[in-house]
């Protein structure tokens, strides 16, 4: 899942500017699976807003609704109507789902509420950690189900470095070396021979490096007749 | 033809030396070789890098420049290299991945082939976390292993990493790796020597070693494995320079193992000092340091498969000659 934590309270009055008629917008995806953007987490958001206030001498007016999913314009179609009413939308959506509200509704004004942090999954109640940055190009299959592009802070291919001490990562001690990982996972597949071998400079060209990556299916495509 | 050539050439020319540096020439010519390390400035002063150079040139076949060690910017690598090599010590260049992809790497190669430059020592780099930049985003485009192959690539097959002809043939250089014989799983370590060994490094300077049994299995299992005979390994040692000093890097350092007998011999170095003495105290350290380092050294000797070592005296250059006179190995060969 994509995995985001909630900005600061007084960064999001900030953007808003602390007045205004603001329609706060959660989703029912990724971010409310993990407590930073679901129905709880906007309602949340919202009182805190109108609690600032009154408190803090913010005119603020909010109102709080959510959609299954903000990433796509389907989902957002129940709100067409509504957003006419307001100054601002508060996204809680991942950055995916704050653009797809900017594009749907260009002429209001969109804050994120989150900061979008990774593609992941939780480790404990409460903790969540990452494990795919979308390369592009999965290299899971040569490394034993453990990926080092998205957890060895070098992202070697040849690991692991001469940091690695009592299995973690010589930048933190709760970081556990994806390398040692992976020569764990590959020896007791029997494959340890597999990593003998020097693995060739990675393509990154699939990766984040040429502009915004698209995925075409010819197979569910639906043809354009006036696409130029 | 021209190209049948070419790799004749390069054939006859990789069965005598490989890029014809000094520390090469000194290790073909089967002398224990020694090589130190040279921190370039935090600033654009030459002098400070000439001085420092100066220093340790007789003592050393040649001097490693380090590439923003610890990610704190200084001076860089190739520019420092420059700066000794002109006054007559010859440089090993450094290249981390962390700081340059690989169209920046061969760049970097090229220019400093041009300039004479024949050793280069390829490396990971330590996390930006640790260095005065934290900000910084990392490149790592490609790691250290494929960094020794791609060197090795526009050498002997005279072809960048992309596959392109070098019109005129591929820099020569010198390739080095590092090595650390005491980062986990230990188990790996001859391993991943032997990838590096197979990815095209032609020498090997270690860690800094202090814990002599463990690098003794090390190298017993590297000599099994016959790695000696196709890389020169340059053990990696350095003086101590206090009590403090011994225990941070026993441990706070990763990937560093420093036997208690050592923390123990600094601190009784100081035993009977005033403790507010601190200039009395810091000779009594250094005296220490240096004479622990030159027994080491006495041992590198004997170990197999051991051809020289690598002493990092890092902001300490001084020490080097006390070391290296100590240990028996001066003066350093003359080789042509």
């Amino acid at each position: 899942m994509i995995v985001a934590e909630r900005k600061p309270l007084d960064d999001i009055i900030e953007m808003l500017g602390g007045q205004g008629k603001v329609l706060a917008v959660g989703c029912g995806t990724c971010v409310a699976v993990c407590f930073a953007g679901g129905k709880k987490e906007v309602e949340m958001l919202a009182s805190s807003l109108r609690m600032s206030t009154n408190l803090k001498g913010n005119k603020l007016e909010v109102d709080e609704t959510s959609v299954q999913r903000q990433c796509e314009a389907e989902y957002l179609e129940v709100l067409d109507e509504r957003v006419k009413d307001y100054d601002a939308i508060v996204s809680l959506g991942c950055g995916v789902g704050v653009q797809y509200l900017a594009e749907r509704f260009p002429e209001k004004r969109i804050i994120p509420a989150l900061d979008t942090k990774f593609m992941g999954g939780p480790t404990e109640a409460g903790v969540w950690e990452e494990r795919c940055q979308g390369c592009g190009s999965c290299v899971l299959g040569i490394t034993g189900g453990v990926c080092p592009i998205s957890r060895c802070a070098k992202q070697l291919m040849n690991g692991p470095c001469g940091g690695s001490k009592h299995g973690h990562c010589e930048i933190d001690e709760d970081v556990p070396c994806a390398w040692q990982k992976i020569w764990e996972s590959m020896e007791k597949l029997g494959r340890l021979d597999e990593l003998m071998q020097v693995s060739a400079p990675k393509d990154w060209s699939t990766s984040r490096d040429g502009g915004p990556r698209r995925v075409v299916r010819d197979d569910i495509r639906t043809p354009k007749t006036e696409d130029s | 033809m021209a190209m049948q050539q070419a790799i004749e050439n390069t054939e006859e020319k990789g069965r005598a030396l490989k890029a014809g540096s000094n520390l090469e020439r000194v290790l073909a010519a089967g002398h224990f070789a020694v090589t130190g390390e040279l921190e370039p400035p935090k600033s654009h002063d030459a002098d400070i890098v000439r001085k420092r150079g100066k220093v340790v040139e007789e003592c050393l076949d040649a001097a490693n420049i380090t590439d923003n060690q610890t990610a704190i910017v200084r001076m860089s690598s190739i520019g420092s290299a420059l700066l000794i090599k002109d006054s007559g010590l010859e440089p090993v260049i450094q290249i981390t991945c962390r700081d340059r992809n690989r169209l920046a790497m061969q760049a970097d190669l090229l220019g400093a082939a041009a300039h004479g430059i024949k050793n280069v020592l390829c490396l990971s780099g330590d996390h930006q976390s640790f260095g005065n930049h934290p900000g910084a985003k990392n490149v790592h485009d490609i790691d250290s292993m494929q960094l020794i192959r791609m060197i090795k690539d526009m050498r002997d097959e005279s072809r960048f990493q992309c596959g392109e002809e070098i019109p005129g043939g591929g820099p020569r250089f010198f390739i080095g790796a590092a090595a650390n014989p005491f980062a986990d799983p230990l188990e790996l370590r001859p391993h991943r020597l032997a990838k590096k060994v197979a990815a095209g490094a032609d020498f090997v300077q270690t860690q800094l070693v202090y814990d002599m049994d463990q690098f003794r299995k090390y190298m017993a299992k590297v000599v099994d494995m016959g790695l000696h005979e196709k890389v020169s390994i340059l053990a990696g040692v350095g003086p101590l320079k206090s009590t403090g000093m011994a225990r941070y890097m026993r441990d706070k350092v990763p990937g560093m193992m420093v036997p208690d007998i050592f923390v123990d011999r600094m601190a009784d170095a100081v035993k009977g000092i005033d403790k507010d003495d601190k200039a009395a105290k810091q000779e009594a350290w250094r005296a220490e340091g240096i004479k622990i380092c030159i027994e080491q050294c006495l041992e590198m000797k004997e170990i197999e498969g051991v051809a020289g070592v690598h002493i990092m005296a890092i902001g300490w250059e001084t020490a080097v000659r006390p070391i290296v006179e100590g240990a028996g190995l001066m003066p350093r060969p003359k080789v042509d």
